[in-house]
C-alpha cells in the first residue's frame, strides 16, 4: 500500500477545486442562500447547528451500526446454514432474493404500520444490509479449495473443524467485500426509512432533519445534513476497507501490489 | 515382500456415466516405490483417490492386509491454506488429530527439516516459490509419519531443474522414512528413475496393462541415470505405454 504523494494530493486537489468553483459561482452571481448556499455558509451552518445535527448524526449512525451488526450475525449464520444443507438453501434463498429486489422505499410504509417507528427504521436498514452479507458469505463458504476439502476428509476432520479451519477462512475475503457494500447500504436503508417515518411525524435522525429543514426552507441546513450523511458513508467505507486490508494483506491477492 | 493392499476387479463409473476404471487389479507391496504410469484420463488419479479413501469403487474391492494405515497425500498443486503460515499448514494433520501447537512443534520442525525448509516456518505460502510450496506440501504429508505416501503428479507443474532436485530429495526421504510410496505420473523417465516397480495404465476404461520391475536395490543417482539399466527400463516402460495407448 505504498503510495506516492500525488496519489493522495490529486483527489484532494480536485475536491478542493470543486468546492472553490462552487463558492465562486455563488458569490459572483450573488445566488441567494435559499436557492443554492455557498460551501462557506454550509460550513457555518454545520458549526452553528452542531448541537441539533450531531444528535441526529448519532441517531442515524446508531441505527446504521445496529442494523449492520444484526445483518452480519444473521447473514453469516444463514449462510453457514445454507452451506450445511442444500435443502435449506433451496427453500430459503428465493425468499432472501424477494426481500432484496423489493425496493425498501416500498416496504418502509408497511413496516411503519406494524412496528414502532424506530424499530421499523432499524428493520429497513437491516433488510438492505442483510443480502450482500448473506450472498457473499454463501459464495465464500462454497468456494473453499476442493483439494483442501479432500485433505480435510483424508484426515477425518469433523464438519465443525472443516467449517472453522477451512470454510470460514476461505470465505473471509468474500465476507469483507460484502461487509463493505452492506455498510453503505445500511446507511442508505436507515436514511430512506427515516424519510418515510419522518413524513409520518416521527424520528430524529439526519434524514428527518433534511425533511424538517425542507419544510422550513432552511436550504443551508439541508446541505449541512447531507454533507454529514456523505461523510458518514465515506467513513464507513474507509473503515471497512482498512479492516479488510488489515486482515488480508499478508495472504490475499486482493490486497497485494502486483510485482511489476 | 508382503502386499500392503490389493485392488481386485475395481470399476469406477462416475455419475456422468463416464467409466474411469474397469477391472483394475493391482497389488502394492510393503515398502516399495510404485509408479502408476499412463496417459492423462486413464484413471490413475482415480485409483489413487480410492486408495486414499476419497472415492469409493463402483464394483470390486480394496483389500488391506492390516487395515488402512496412516496415509499422506500430495496433490498436483501444493494445495496450501494461503491464510496460514508454513508452520500452521504443516500443523494441520496433527491439529486434526487433536495435537496442540506446542505438542506438534517438534514434529513440525522435524518435517520442515526433512524437506529442507528449516527457517521458513513463519513464511506465508505466497512468499514461496513453486518448488518450496511443494516442499511444504510434502512436509505436511509427512507430519504424521505415514506408512503410505500417495502422490498425484506432484512435480508436474515444476520446472525440470526443481523437479530433479525434488526427485532426489524424495528418494532420500523414502530411505529415511521407510514408507511405501505410490506415485502417479505421466513421465516415463521420472517413473523409471524413482520406482522399484511401474504399473502401466491403459485408458477407457483404465486398468493395468503391464507391470515393469525396475531393480529395487540399485541406488538412484546421476550414475543410475546414465546406466544401461536405466535406458533399458525406460525403453521397456515406453514400449509398454505405447502398447497400452494403442489398445485404447
Amino acid at each position: 500500500m505504498r503510495r506516492s504523494f500525488t496519489d493522495y494530493a490529486l483527489p484532494v486537489f480536485v475536491f478542493l477545486a470543486m468546492i472553490g468553483i462552487w463558492e465562486a459561482v455563488v458569490r459572483i452571481n450573488a445566488i441567494p442562500p435559499y436557492v443554492l448556499p455557498a460551501p462557506s455558509l454550509i460550513g457555518a451552518t454545520l458549526v452553528n447547528d452542531w448541537e441539533t445535527l450531531s444528535g441526529s448524526l448519532l441517531v442515524t449512525l446508531r441505527i446504521t451500526f445496529e442494523a449492520l451488526f444484526a445483518a452480519t450475525i444473521g447473514g453469516v449464520a444463514l449462510a453457514i446454514l445454507f452451506a450445511r444443507s442444500r435443502w435449506i438453501e433451496r427453500s430459503f434463498f428465493p425468499l432472501a432474493v424477494v426481500l432484496q429486489v423489493t425496493p425498501i422505499v416500498a416496504i418502509a410504509p408497511l413496516l411503519l404500520v406494524y412496528l414502532e417507528a424506530n424499530t421499523a427504521v432499524l428493520v429497513c436498514a437491516f433488510l438492505v444490509a442483510f443480502f450482500p452479507i448473506l450472498s457473499n458469505m454463501a459464495l465464500g463458504l462454497a468456494s473453499a479449495d476442493h483439494n483442501l476439502i479432500d485433505l480435510f476428509e483424508l484426515y477425518k476432520a469433523s464438519r465443525w473443524k472443516q467449517l472453522i479451519l477451512l470454510r470460514l477462512p476461505s470465505a473471509l475475503p468474500y465476507f469483507l467485500g460484502g461487509l463493505r457494500i452492506a455498510g453503505g447500504l445500511a446507511l442508505i436503508g436507515a436514511i430512506v426509512a427515516e424519510i418515510a417515518a419522518g413524513s409520518a411525524g416521527q424520528g430524529a435522525g439526519l434524514a428527518f432533519r433534511i425533511v424538517e429543514a425542507g419544510f422550513r426552507l432552511n436550504i443551508p441546513r439541508m446541505f449541512a445534513a447531507l454533507a454529514l450523511i456523505s461523510a458518514s458513508g465515506v467513513l464507513i467505507y474507509l473503515t471497512f476497507t482498512l479492516l479488510s486490508w488489515a486482515l488480508l494483506s499478508r495472504w490475499h491477492d486482493s490486497s497485494r501490489e502486483r510485482g511489476v | 515382500m508382503a502386499n500392503m493392499l490389493s485392488l481386485r476387479g475395481v470399476d469406477k463409473v462416475f455419475a456422468s456415466g463416464a467409466q474411469a476404471l474397469g477391472g483394475l487389479d493391482l497389488d502394492v507391496r510393503e515398502g516399495e516405490f510404485l509408479s502408476l504410469l499412463g496417459p492423462s484420463g486413464c484413471g490413475k488419479s482415480t485409483a489413487l483417490r480410492m486408495i486414499a479413501g476419497l472415492a469409493q469403487p463402483t464394483r470390486g474391492a480394496i483389500e488391506w492386509r492390516a487395515g488402512r494405515p496412516e496415509v499422506g497425500f500430495v496433490f498436483q498443486d501444493a494445495v496450501l491454506m494461503p491464510w496460514a503460515t508454513v508452520f500452521d499448514n504443516v500443523w494441520l494433520p496433527l491439529r486434526l488429530a487433536g495435537l496442540s501447537r506446542a505438542q506438534s512443534s517438534s514434529k513440525i520442525e522435524a518435517a520442515l527439516e526433512l524437506v529442507g525448509l528449516h527457517g521458513f516456518a513463519n513464511a506465508y505460502p505466497r512468499e514461496l516459490s513453486g518448488g518450496m510450496k511443494m516442499r511444504v506440501s510434502i512436509a505436511r504429508a509427512l507430519a504424521l509419519r505415514p506408512a503410505l505416501l500417495l502422490m498425484d503428479e506432484p512435480f508436474a507443474a515444476l520446472d525440470e531443474i526443481t523437479r530433479q532436485k525434488l526427485n532426489d530429495d524424495l528418494m532420500r526421504l523414502k530411505q529415511e522414512l521407510s514408507a511405501t510410496v505410490i506415485f502417479v505420473t505421466h513421465s516415463v523417465f521420472e517413473s523409471v528413475y524413482l520406482s522399484d516397480r511401474i504399473a502401466v495404465f491403459s485408458s477407457r476404461p483404465g486398468r493395468v496393462a503391464a507391470e515393469i520391475e525396475v531393480s529395487a536395490s540399485t541406488p538412484r543417482n546421476d550414475e543410475f541415470r546414465l546406466s544401461p539399466l536405466y535406458a533399458q527400463a525406460c525403453k521397456k516402460a515406453s514400449d509398454a505405454l505405447h502398447a497400452a495407448m494403442g489398445e485404447a
